[in-house]
């Protein structure tokens, strides 16, 4: 039996909501989680006879922080393009998107399991939503607006991720960083972050792998809702497509959905050939064109870069890398941390100290300050500790004051040494160590 | 008699308190009354009674707008929440606006008073207003005959004095052939001059919003209220609006007018055509205009360049048309709706959008710098409206090919955005109007307008009414 070697060829794409005040093309506010279904609309986003898109600004300004952040070339000509197909939750049966010039192309991201190279970024509306419901019996469908036309960034990398390792990596990594930006919560739950996967598998190592020697087809996985349904349908596809390729057959080019809970994924279209959506540039919205200090002006805007914040922590202060990981989940704790991590310094606190009473106490950024946390901790680091001597003088006054208790202990109720323990701690006034205690009482009483 | 007043003089009339503007439109509906049955110009209108209300109010009005008391008709391709609005078309019948077109609003904002929405080829597809849902309209001028499209019914409304002005719209000569067919003046502005938003759209990088009336003097009043830029419509000029009723009177001495010789070869023409291109130039002479012979050869690509991106536009523009949200389905598209719409589909479909979609657009770029070139070498272009007078009904839509013909003047200028205005320059021994049209560089409808009025005081055929049978 010949076992072969295959290697997953990964490329992913991710969809990011943008935190903007207005939906991409009109003034409608463009946060709509939770809202009353279609109580933030108007004629432009429900695509009704003779409305118009107008471009939201801050959303391409934004689109192009993140395409710098990830190194792209931004491009200084760009467009959007009406991307055509009839469904009931895109209203003018095309979604305005970018085709051919998108704002930004060909840059990485640098993660833990390697670098990604990204294809490209670009900016498009988002359509409305669709629930399934039953109403007096009836199964309907009912479709709400709210979502419709809030602005999305669509981010592509390169088919070079080789493992679910590294696409939980990757999309962890792009999701701090959205967040970092602030142009995102990026929050998998509240769907402001989507997945999707494409997979193929390559008969053989990954050092073998061109660019000329990809596998023929590719499967493209939907409704991964969580980094763990993408690891899971990841693993689960690799071991589906590997099965059909031993037996000599070629995976089927088609679109899958991710099925929670049969844990498998399913085949969501038959055969699909590549759709014709009639990409044209869209008339009513003039190219866009940018200067050399358009781009610097809103590049020189990036705040805090997730890894700028690691590599400060870690090498500057020498914070361990478990803690880091965690105080850089968020941009605010990053920050919060490295402001502690600097005053910290000036007082000659241990650097890993810190860190590890921001993640043990979980510290909460909102209610404190970094002053107070500092003074927390010296607190309880520079508090003096009572000489042996003195707890013996201590213990000693115990026992001479309860001499029931020790009766009691003497005659094997042992517990009872707790009560005693106790009353020491409160005659030190907490200056005294409890465990030294213990002993010290433990060879009094006998 | 009104009716023989233009917008200028009913204002100056209103001013002075020697008419109401419940008198004017009690006037007005007494013509509508007689007329408007026979004609078909308006899908829906305003009852005598809710307009003479609104006329009432507005003459207890102080301060008074710069249309104040003007009654007016818009083609039913433009939004309002007080009317229905169908774009011709069964798909919208019915259909209540939320929203106000932002041309519509401009114009309430000063005073003038909506009174119906005109008919129209459905979508904007026709040069005849024959490809409607509702009723055809008839040409006053020749009741067996059409009144042009796609603005026929505003056209046919303003010459026949159902209303003082029409907004209509100009896609590839929706404006400038009905005013042909009708003896009236229609412009077709420069793109991005007037707002689109709230204008239901039939090809988007060509529609342009404009003014019919009955002389270039009450075009000018109107443009400058229509005019100026629209924050809602990403396409709209930042261009100043200029006050086009002051450069009414300016001497022409100097300027020059092009006329491509070429154009008037044609075997289809009219030799009304060639007439009463010959006789306006004479005219302009008089006025010290000098006439220079220019060369344009692009212009023949031009029907294949509109017909190509026009549809494309379009098949993407109707995609909203699903029944989801409002109004009917898909399956009542009239033919030539469906015909245009397949063809556009294809136009921009895999394989196909290269050899079609991005080469007329190539053309279109050739034609763009044509028109630049040429407008170098005169101020203005003097050419025919249409090839013929108003056909008879049936004519034209019972024959695709030469419904598209009847386009070839009128089909080069909204590609490459320059304005154009149609004026009446003839009638045929049969007694029906021809029109020529002035087109400029962008953003000349000063100019346009100037030349035009200069036409009009010292030649009656803008005055000419048609002989209407009361019914």
């Amino acid at each position: 039996m010949i076992i072969m070697t295959y290697t997953p060829i990964i490329g992913i794409e991710v969809h990011v909501e943008l935190g903007t005040k207005s939906k991409m093309f009109c003034g409608c506010p463009a946060d709509h989680f939770g809202k009353e279904p279609n109580t933030q609309t108007c004629p432009v986003c429900l695509g009704l006879p003779g409305a118009l898109p107008v471009p939201n600004k801050k959303a391409i300004e934004w689109t192009i922080m993140i395409g710098s952040a990830l190194n792209c070339r931004i491009n200084k000509q760009s467009k959007f393009d009406r991307k055509h197909y009839f469904y009931p939750d895109l209203p003018k049966g095309y979604q305005i998107s970018q085709y051919d010039q998108p704002l930004c192309e060909a840059g990485f991201l640098k993660t833990s399991e390697g670098r990604v190279e990204i294809e490209r970024v670009h900016l498009e509306e988002d359509t409305g939503s669709l629930k399934h419901k039953s109403i007096e019996g009836r199964q309907v469908t009912l479709v709400d607006f709210n979502r419709s036309s809030v602005p999305l960034v669509e981010i592509v990398t390169k088919p070079v991720i080789f493992s679910s390792k590294a696409a939980l990596a990757y999309t962890k990594e792009l999701g701090r960083l959205v967040r970092f930006l602030g142009v995102s919560d990026a929050d998998m739950e509240k769907g402001s972050m989507r997945l999707e996967a494409n997979i193929s598998l390559f008969p053989g190592e990954v050092d073998e792998i061109r660019m000329d020697n990809l596998p023929e087809y590719k499967v493209e996985i939907k409704n991964l809702n969580s980094f763990k349904f993408l690891g899971l349908a990841i693993e689960y596809e690799v071991g589906r497509q590997a099965q059909l390729l031993d037996k000599g057959i070629v995976p089927d080019q088609e679109t899958r959905g991710w099925n929670e809970g049969s844990a498998k994924t399913v085949s969501q279209r038959s055969k699909e050939e590549a759709k014709d959506y009639r990409y044209f540039p869209d008339p009513d919205i003039p190219p866009l064109e940018f200067s050399d200090k358009d781009i610097e002006a809103i590049t020189g805007q990036i705040p805090l870069l997730p890894w700028q914040a690691r590599a400060r922590l870690m090498d500057d202060y020498g914070v361990r890398e478990d803690y880091t990981d965690i105080l850089c989940a968020e941009p605010e704790r990053a920050k919060f941390a490295l402001e502690l991590m600097e005053k910290g310094q000036q007082n000659q606190i241990e650097a890993n100290v810190l860190a590890a009473h921001m993640v043990n106490k979980k510290v909460d950024i909102i209610q404190a300050t970094v002053d107070e946390v500092l003074d927390q901790i010296m607190k309880h680091s520079s508090k003096p500790m009572a000489s042996t001597e003195q707890l013996e003088v201590w213990c000693r006054q115990v026992i001479e004051e309860n001499p029931d208790l020790v009766a009691k202990y003497k005659s094997g109720k042992v517990s009872v040494i707790g009560a005693l323990i106790g009353q020491v701690m409160k005659v030190s006034k907490g200056e005294a160590d409890a465990v030294k205690v213990q002993t010290l009482v433990n060879k009094l009483l006998t | 008699m009104t009716d023989d007043l233009s917008i200028v003089d009913i204002r100056k009339r209103l001013n002075l308190g020697e008419t109401s503007v419940v008198e004017v439109v009690s006037r007005l509906y007494d013509r509508i009354d007689a007329h408007e049955p026979k004609l078909s110009t308006m899908v829906s209108s305003h009852s005598r009674d809710v307009v003479l209300e609104k006329a009432a109010q507005l003459d207890r009005k102080k301060t008074k707008g710069a249309l104040f008391g003007i009654p007016f008709t818009l083609k039913e391709s433009y939004l309002t929440k007080d009317l229905p609005t169908t774009a011709g078309s069964k798909v919208l019948e019915g259909f209540m606006s939320p929203y106000n077109a932002t041309v519509y609003q401009k114009l309430i904002d000063q005073d003038a008073i909506l009174i119906g929405k005109t008919s129209m080829d459905a979508w904007g597809h026709g040069a005849s207003s024959e490809n409607t849902d509702y009723k055809v309209v008839l040409n006053p001028h020749d009741v067996t005959r059409s009144a042009g499209g796609s603005s026929g019914g505003a056209a046919a409304g303003v010459t026949a004095g159902l209303s003082m002005f029409a907004v209509g719209e100009d896609t590839g000569g929706s404006i400038r052939n009905p005013a042909s067919w009708n003896g009236v003046t229609g412009l077709k502005v420069t793109y991005g001059r007037v707002s689109r938003y709230g204008c239901i759209a039939y090809a988007s990088s060509f529609d342009t919003v404009g003014p019919i009336a009955r002389s270039a003097a009450d075009c000018a009043l109107v443009l400058e209220t229509m005019a100026g830029h629209d924050s809602k419509d990403a396409t709209c000029a930042t261009h100043e609006v200029e006050p086009y009723s002051d450069g009414l009177s300016q001497s022409l001495k100097g300027k020059t007018i092009g006329v491509i010789p070429s154009l008037l070869d044609s075997e289809s023409l009219d030799p009304s055509v060639s007439i009463a291109m010959n006789d306006a130039l004479e005219v302009f002479d008089d006025m010290g205009v000098r006439v220079k012979e220019v060369d344009f050869d692009l212009l023949k690509y031009g029907l294949a360049l509109y017909y190509l991106i026009a549809p494309s536009e379009t098949s993407s523009n109707l995609g909203r048309y699903d029944g989801v949200r409002f109004g009917l389905d898909r399956s009542y598209f009239s033919q030539e709706s469906m015909r245009r719409i397949l063809i556009g589909t294809f136009a921009l479909s895999a394989g196909y959008y290269d050899a079609y979609y991005r080469q007329a657009q190539k053309v279109r770029t050739l034609l763009i710098d044509a028109y630049k070139k040429t407008l170098d070498e005169c101020d203005v272009l003097l050419m025919p409206v249409t090839p013929t007078p108003a056909p008879k009904i049936g004519d034209l839509i019972n024959d695709p090919m030469t419904n598209m013909l009847a386009d070839y003047f009128t089909v080069t200028q909204n590609p490459a955005g320059v304005p154009s205005l149609a004026f009446p320059a003839k009638y045929t021994t049969s007694g029906l109007p021809m029109g020529l049209q002035l087109t400029g560089r962008l953003f000349s409808e000063g100019l346009l307008l100037n030349m035009v009025h200069q036409f009009q005081q010292v030649t009656e055929y803008h005055k000419v009414r048609p002989v209407m049978a009361d019914n």
